[in-house]
C-alpha cells in the first residue's frame, strides 16, 4: 500500500478529531436542541439562526474569525491565556474548537427535529406517571430521540471528517497535531503525488458513502415498521 | 372535590366552578369543543389556568390567590388520554412499571398482578405497544394510570379513537372499575351511550361553562337540558333485581323506593342485586286506559309532570313520574292532543324496551 507513515498519522488524528468532537457535540447540542425544541422565547428565532450559520458561511470565514478570537489578542485567546493554557491556534485543541463549531448544526438540527416531532405527548404522559422534568428528560426524550441521535452523531463525524477550511485557517499543517487526511490529500496533490491523494481521497469517498448509505437505510426500515 | 377555574381559550373563556362527589365516576359531557378536555387538563395541572382553586379532600392542587400550583408529576393522580400514549420505546410491562416504580413502596394500593388480571392484560406483558391493538393499548394505559394508585382517575374520551368492537370490548373493564376502584373517576366524553352506562354523577359543558351539574338519574329527564331532546334521550333507573321466572327467562327488576316492577328477558341474577336500567324516550308510549291484551310486557301507571317540545316539531318530550322514578316518553304532538295531556294527569305508560346495563 502506498501510504506512508504521515498518511497513517493523518489518518488517526482525524478519527481522533471527528470521535471528540462528536461526543463533546452531542453534550453541547442535546441540551442546546432540547431548548430549541420547546423553549417560546423570543431567543429562539436568532440562537437558531446562529447555530445554522456554519451551513451557509464558507469555512474560510469561520476559520478567520476563530483564528482571530482564539489568537493573543482576541477574547478567547485571553481567556485561554489567563488561564495557564497558552493560546489554541496550531494546536489540536484548536481544531477541536473549530470542529464544534463547524459541525454543530449537523448535530443540533437532527436532534432538535426528533425533539419537536414526539410532541408534548410523551411529556405529559410522563409527568402524569410521577416523573419530573429531568426524569422525563432522560427516560422519555432522550431514549426516543435515539434515531435522531444516532443521526446526529454519524453527521457530526462524517461532517468534522471532511473539515477543511476551517482546519487550514486555524490549525496550519503541523504533523501529528493538526495535519488531517483532507490537508494531507491537498499536500500530496501540491507534491504532485496522485497515487497517494487517490488513496486518501478515495478512501474518504468510500468511507462517507457506506457511512451515508447506513442511514439511509436505516431511515428506510424504519418508515416500514 | 372543589374545582373553579378561569382560562381563556381560542374561541371561549373555561369559566367553571363546580362540585363533584368522592366517589363514583363524574362524567364531563358536551359536544366536541365544549371544553371538556381544557377543563380535564387543569385538573391534571398539564394546562395552567391563571384563575383557579382545585381542592381534592385536605389536598389543595390549586389555589392562585395563594400563588399555589403543584406541579403534575407531583399530584397522586392517573390519566388516561384519548389516543394510545404508550411508550413505544418499552415493553408493554416497562410501561406498566414505569408509573409504579415512580411511587413510595408504601403508597402501592395496587399490584402489577392485579392491575393486569383486571384489565386483561396476561400475555401482552412482553410485547410492543407497536403490536398491540387500539383496544389492548387503551387498556395498558388505563392499567398504567391505576397502577400510581391515584387518588383521581381522569379519562379524556378513552373510546374516541376506537372502532365500535373496540369500544364494547373495553366498556366492561370501565365498568369494572367502577365497581371495584374507592376513587373518584372524572371521565370526558361526547358520547351519551357511554355517560348512561358509566356515570353516577354528570356535569353538562357547553361553551366552556357548566350548564348543570347533578347524579345522572336527575340529569337525564330533565327537560330544560340537551340530553332530553336528543335522538337517544334515556332515563337510568337503578333497580334492584328480585324474582327470576326461569320458565319464560324474565327477571324482574323493583324500581327503587317502590313496589313497581320491570320485567326484562334476561339470564339469572342473583335477587337483592342492584341494576342499572336505561329505558329510551323511543320506546315508551302512552296510553289513557290501562292497554289490555298487548304484547308489551311493562306496563305501568304514570304521572305527567311536565311537557316539551323535542328536537322537530311534530314530537313533544313527555316527563313522567313512576313511583318516584323519573321516566321520558317521545310522543307526536298529534297524540299528546288526542289525549289532552296536561301536568298532573295519570296515564298508563307502555315500556317496549328495557336495557340492563351491568
Amino acid at each position: 500500500m502506498p501510504l506512508s507513515a504521515a498518511d497513517f498519522a493523518a489518518i488517526w488524528l482525524t478519527l481522533q478529531l471527528a470521535g471528540l468532537t462528536t461526543a463533546l457535540l452531542l453534550l453541547i447540542g442535546t441540551p442546546l436542541a432540547w431548548w430549541l425544541a420547546r423553549t417560546r422565547s423570543r431567543l429562539k428565532a436568532p440562537i437558531g439562526a446562529l447555530v445554522a450559520m456554519p451551513l451557509v458561511l464558507p469555512p474560510t470565514v469561520i476559520g478567520f474569525y476563530l483564528l482571530v478570537a482564539m489568537g493573543p489578542q482576541g477574547p478567547v485567546g485571553a481567556l485561554t491565556q489567563s488561564l495557564g493554557l497558552g493560546t489554541l491556534p496550531f494546536t489540536f485543541s484548536g481544531l477541536v474548537v473549530g470542529s464544534l463549531v463547524y459541525s454543530l448544526p449537523f448535530v443540533v438540527q437532527p436532534i432538535q427535529n426528533a425533539f419537536e416531532a414526539m410532541g408534548d405527548r410523551p411529556l405529559e404522559v410522563a409527568a402524569t406517571l410521577r416523573a419530573g422534568p429531568f426524569d422525563r428528560f432522560v427516560h422519555v426524550a432522550l431514549p426516543l430521540a435515539r434515531p435522531g441521535l444516532i443521526t446526529a452523531s454519524v453527521l457530526g463525524f462524517a461532517h468534522t471528517l471532511g473539515e477543511f477550511g476551517v482546519v487550514l485557517m486555524i490549525g496550519g499543517n503541523i504533523p501529528d497535531k493538526t495535519r488531517v487526511v483532507s490537508v494531507q490529500i491537498f499536500n500530496h496533490v501540491e507534491a504532485m503525488e496522485y497515487a497517494q491523494a487517490h488513496w486518501l481521497a478515495g478512501g474518504m469517498l468510500v468511507f462517507s458513502f457506506v457511512i451515508l448509505l447506513t442511514l439511509q437505510s436505516r431511515g428506510r426500515s424504519r418508515m416500514f415498521n | 372535590m372543589h374545582a373553579r377555574f378561569r382560562l381563556p381559550l381560542d374561541s371561549f373563556t373555561l369559566d367553571v366552578d363546580i362540585a363533584l362527589p368522592a366517589r363514583g365516576v363524574t362524567a364531563l359531557f358536551g359536544p366536541s369543543g365544549s371544553g371538556k378536555t381544557s377543563l380535564l387538563r387543569c385538573i391534571a395541572g398539564l394546562a395552567q389556568a391563571p384563575e383557579g382553586k382545585l381542592t381534592l379532600g385536605d389536598n389543595c392542587w390549586q389555589d392562585s390567590t395563594r400563588k399555589l400550583f403543584v406541579p403534575t408529576h407531583q399530584r397522586a393522580l392517573g390519566y388516561v388520554f384519548q389516543e394510545a400514549s404508550l411508550f413505544d420505546h418499552l415493553s408493554v410491562e416497562d410501561n406498566l412499571r414505569f408509573g409504579l416504580k415512580r411511587i413510595a413502596a408504601g403508597d402501592r394500593r395496587l399490584q402489577p398482578q392485579q392491575a393486569v388480571s383486571l384489565l386483561g392484560l396476561e400475555g401482552l406483558l412482553q410485547r410492543r405497544p407497536q403490536h398491540l391493538s387500539g383496544g389492548e393499548r387503551q387498556r395498558v394505559a388505563i392499567a398504567r394510570a391505576l397502577l400510581v394508585s391515584p387518588r383521581l382517575l381522569l379519562l379524556d374520551e378513552p373510546l374516541s379513537a376506537l372502532d365500535a368492537p373496540r369500544k364494547a370490548e373495553i366498556l366492561p373493564y370501565l365498568e369494572r372499575l367502577h365497581g371495584e376502584l374507592e376513587i373518584p373517576i372524572i371521565y370526558v366524553s361526547h358520547a351519551l351511550e357511554e355517560v348512561i352506562r358509566l356515570a353516577d354523577h354528570l356535569v353538562l359543558l357547553d361553551n366552556g361553562q357548566a350548564l348543570a351539574s347533578g347524579p345522572l338519574q336527575t340529569m337525564l329527564p330533565r327537560l330544560d337540558l340537551p340530553l332530553a331532546r336528543s335522538d337517544d334521550a334515556s332515563v337510568v333507573i337503578n333497580g334492584t333485581a328480585t324474582e327470576y321466572d326461569s320458565d319464560y327467562q324474565l327477571l324482574s327488576l323493583r324500581l327503587p323506593k317502590s313496589d313497581l316492577c320491570l320485567r326484562v328477558a334476561h339470564q339469572p341474577i342473583a335477587p337483592g342485586r342492584p341494576l342499572r336500567l336505561r329505558v329510551q324516550a323511543r320506546d315508551v308510549s302512552l296510553s289513557l286506559q290501562q292497554p289490555q291484551h298487548s304484547s308489551i310486557l311493562n306496563l305501568l301507571p304514570v304521572r305527567v309532570v311536565a311537557v316539551a317540545a323535542a328536537d322537530n316539531p311534530a314530537h313533544l318530550l313527555v316527563q313522567l313520574d313512576m313511583q318516584g322514578s323519573a321516566l321520558l316518553a317521545r310522543i307526536t304532538r298529534y297524540s299528546s292532543d288526542q289525549l289532552g295531556l296536561h301536568p298532573g294527569q295519570a296515564l298508563w305508560a307502555q315500556i317496549k324496551s328495557v336495557a340492563l346495563l351491568c
